[in-house]
């Protein structure tokens, strides 16, 4: 009987443990197929919003604008119907909001119930004009051209440089300022944040006394703990302003600021990862080493490091993990200018600091807040290579080692 | 002859705990001699006097007098790398590198600051071949030390030893961990090798002492029982303990 109760109650442990890694399993696989399904609807999507549309002359031999092109349009950098591969002839811009200029109040009518006549009328007048009105006015009786936006491309979407995701009339969604302000903060912060705590790792794991190690290992954990917006506040007052001093800048807010936050943030995970890989190298290798004749040094550059070189790319990875999805203390250092860097000492935009920033404002399901989670899925993919790409590297190591 | 290692009333301590307590013992060069005794005896600790690798360990106390070709290696000048270059070692386990078996053998060369490679290649061929293992990887020397097999690490950490041309090779229960065959041919090469090193070799296995060493010591709880030529001890020890261990009434 109680062998029977014993083997009832083994079984439920079993089933418990599966079920825990079933559900475990089930909600990463969720959050990916989320994550990618909201994400790629964004290539559905037209960057006009819904309900308006852009409308000509219907005797103008344009039928589609891109979004970079209708932007150039609205700002007036493009005047003239050639440059987007038209006729020659100069670009008028109509604004629903000067119609009274062209029309009395009467043929507009008291409820505005003449309007579409009023926008048709003027469309028709005027060959070279471009208004983005609402598709209301454009239903019956419209005599103009509404042109074709493409959906928007993950080509363009990738190679870009302009993120607006909600300018008028089209939203511009270039996400490569922000791919590059990552990967800059990023590598900078790895930059900084590698050989640093290499170093700290070799000193606790080789040369530090077991009483320093003993202090040292629990206060770098310590750091561990810290939440992201401590760090970010103490980037903002004490980081920022110095670089600002330094570097004698119009603001301190740069890449660099986010580099050097990440890269102490960082620092923990390298370390004590890298600490515990080197830790792992056996007493008799290091001895066959000394043996040799090799001293302290040669045995760590040539026996240690290379025997935990998996374990350092690993702590590695974990690093640059945290240092690419880490949004609060970016999000308070960088300055958040969605501008291609050129340097170090100017403002950048990381992904992830957009998407907490912008998530909030950006209408559920429209285009904005959809591109967004495509944002996400370029961080998700950028995350897995590095990792795919360090993985292959560290094992290839490992089997054919130098 | 004239020794080329001599140890004279050297005792060891471990902080409080004295691990070897006055032992008296030369060697002579050429010569293979087995260092047998239950476990936790001292062997270990007396081997590792030679090339001075209990420096390593936090509070070791050494006293006495220790001699290698004549020099008293634990003087305060004494020039550790030298003393490391004279006297090889190889350990328990097969301990390679992370490197390739080429790099596993110049390891020693390179640390000594020889880095020409027509002479690393001509050392190392000249090693693999005294450590009976160049013909086993004369194809593949740019794999993984790790490819090999237990017993094939094993000939490669000895030809590693051999590389910086030692005159004195210690060994730690070599064979230990290998299958029959691959300790039949370690053995094979600690006899040949006798010509031109001198060997130290610590051994729980007493047919092998007996197969290979031209001299035992036989130490019991940190002391040194009764040292002599091999088949003597064995036939006829003069000390009950030692007899005792031999026909395996403890250790
Ligand atoms: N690093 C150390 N610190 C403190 N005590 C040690 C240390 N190494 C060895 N000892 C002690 O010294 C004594 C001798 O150890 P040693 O390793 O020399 O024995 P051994 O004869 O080689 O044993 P085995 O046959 O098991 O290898 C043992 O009592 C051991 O506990
Ligand atoms: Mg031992």
């Amino acid at each position: 009987m109680i062998k029977f109760l014993k083997s009832i109650f083994e079984k439920l442990i079993e089933g418990t443990l599966f079920l825990s890694s079933t559900i475990t399993t089930l909600a990463i696989v969720l959050i990916i197929i989320f994550l990618f399904k909201e994400g790629i609807g964004t290539f559905n999507q037209t960057p006009i919003e819904d309900g308006f549309s852009l409308v000509v002359n219907k005797n103008n031999p344009i039928n589609e604008l891109s979004a970079p092109e209708i932007k150039n349009i609205f700002d007036q950098n493009i005047t003239n119907w050639k440059t987007v591969g038209g006729k020659n002839d100069s670009i008028t811009l109509f604004n629903l909001d000067n119609i009274g200029e062209f029309y009395s109040d009467s043929a507009i009518g008291e409820n505005f119930e003449f309007l579409p006549q009023c926008i048709s009328d003027y469309t028709e007048k005027n060959p070279g004009v471009v208004a983005f009105v609402s598709t209301r006015y454009t239903e019956k009786g419209f005599t103009g051209k509404i042109l074709t936006t493409p959906k928007v491309k993950v080509t363009e979407f990738i190679s870009q440089k302009e993120w607006f995701p909600t300018a008028q009339p089209a939203a511009q969604l270039g996400v490569l300022p922000l791919i590059l302000g990552t990967l800059w903060v990023s590598f900078g912060a790895i930059l900084i944040a590698l050989p640093l705590g290499l170093s700290t790792s070799i000193y606790m794991a080789e040369i530090a006394s077991p009483k320093i190690r003993n202090i040292l290992k629990p206060l770098i954990e310590l750091l561990a703990g810290i939440p992201s917006v401590v760090y970010g506040f103490f980037g903002l007052v004490v980081i920022v302003p110095e670089i600002q001093k330094l570097f004698n800048l119009p603001v301190g807010e740069t890449a660099l600021a986010g580099s050097i936050v990440l890269a102490i943030m960082a620092l923990p995970t390298i370390i004590t990862i890298s600490e515990d890989a080197l830790r792992t190298t056996p007493k008799s290798m290091k001895e066959a080493s000394l043996a040799l004749g090799a001293n302290k040094w040669q045995t760590i550059y040539r026996v240690v490091i290379p025997y935990s070189g998996s374990g350092i790319t690993a702590a590695t990875i974990l690093g640059i993990g945290r240092a690419i999805g880490e949004t609060m203390a970016v999000l308070m250092v960088t300055g958040n200018a969605a501008v291609i860097p050129h340097s170090f000492l100017e403002p950048v935009r990381t992904i992830p600091a957009t998407i907490a920033a912008e998530l909030g404002e950006a209408p559920q399901g429209g285009l904005h807040y959809k591109a967004l989670f495509a944002l996400g899925c370029i961080l998700f993919i950028i995350t897995m290579a590095i990792n795919l790409i360090v993985g292959y590297i560290s094992s290839k190591k490992k089997y054919n080692a130098k | 002859m004239k020794n080329i290692i001599t140890t004279d009333k050297v005792n060891l301590f471990y902080g409080e705990s004295q691990a070897l307590k006055d032992i008296t013992l030369d060697f002579l060069p050429n010569t293979v001699t087995a260092l047998i005794g239950p476990s936790g005896c001292g062997k270990s600790t007396y081997l590792r006097l030679f090339n001075r690798m209990n420096d390593l360990i936090d509070n070791v106390k050494i006293t006495g007098n220790i001699t290698v070709e004549g020099e008293n290696i634990y003087q305060k000048d004494t020039n550790i790398v030298e003393l490391r270059r004279k006297v090889g070692m190889v350990f328990q386990k097969p301990n390679p590198f992370p490197k390739s078996i080429f790099e596993n053998v110049a390891y020693g060369l390179r640390v000594n600051g020889v880095n020409e490679m027509s002479v690393l290649k001509e050392k190392v061929e000249f090693s693999l071949k005294q450590a009976a293992l160049w013909d086993e990887v004369k194809d593949k020397l740019k794999k993984s030390a790790f490819e090999l097999s237990g017993g094939q690490q094993q000939r490669l950490c000895i030809a590693r030893a051999l590389a910086i041309e030692p005159s004195i090779v210690l060994m730690d229960e070599p064979a230990s961990a290998l299958d029959p065959i691959s300790t039949a041919k370690i053995e094979e090469l600690i006899y040949e090798l006798k010509s031109k090193y001198t060997i130290v070799i610590v051994t729980h296995n007493l047919q092998q002492a007996g197969r290979v060493s031209d001299y035992t010591a036989f130490f019991y709880l940190g002391e040194l029982i009764e040292k002599g030529i091999t088949k003597e001890l064995f036939i006829n020890p003069k000390n009950i303990k030692t007899q005792n261990y031999i026909t395996g009434r403890f250790g």
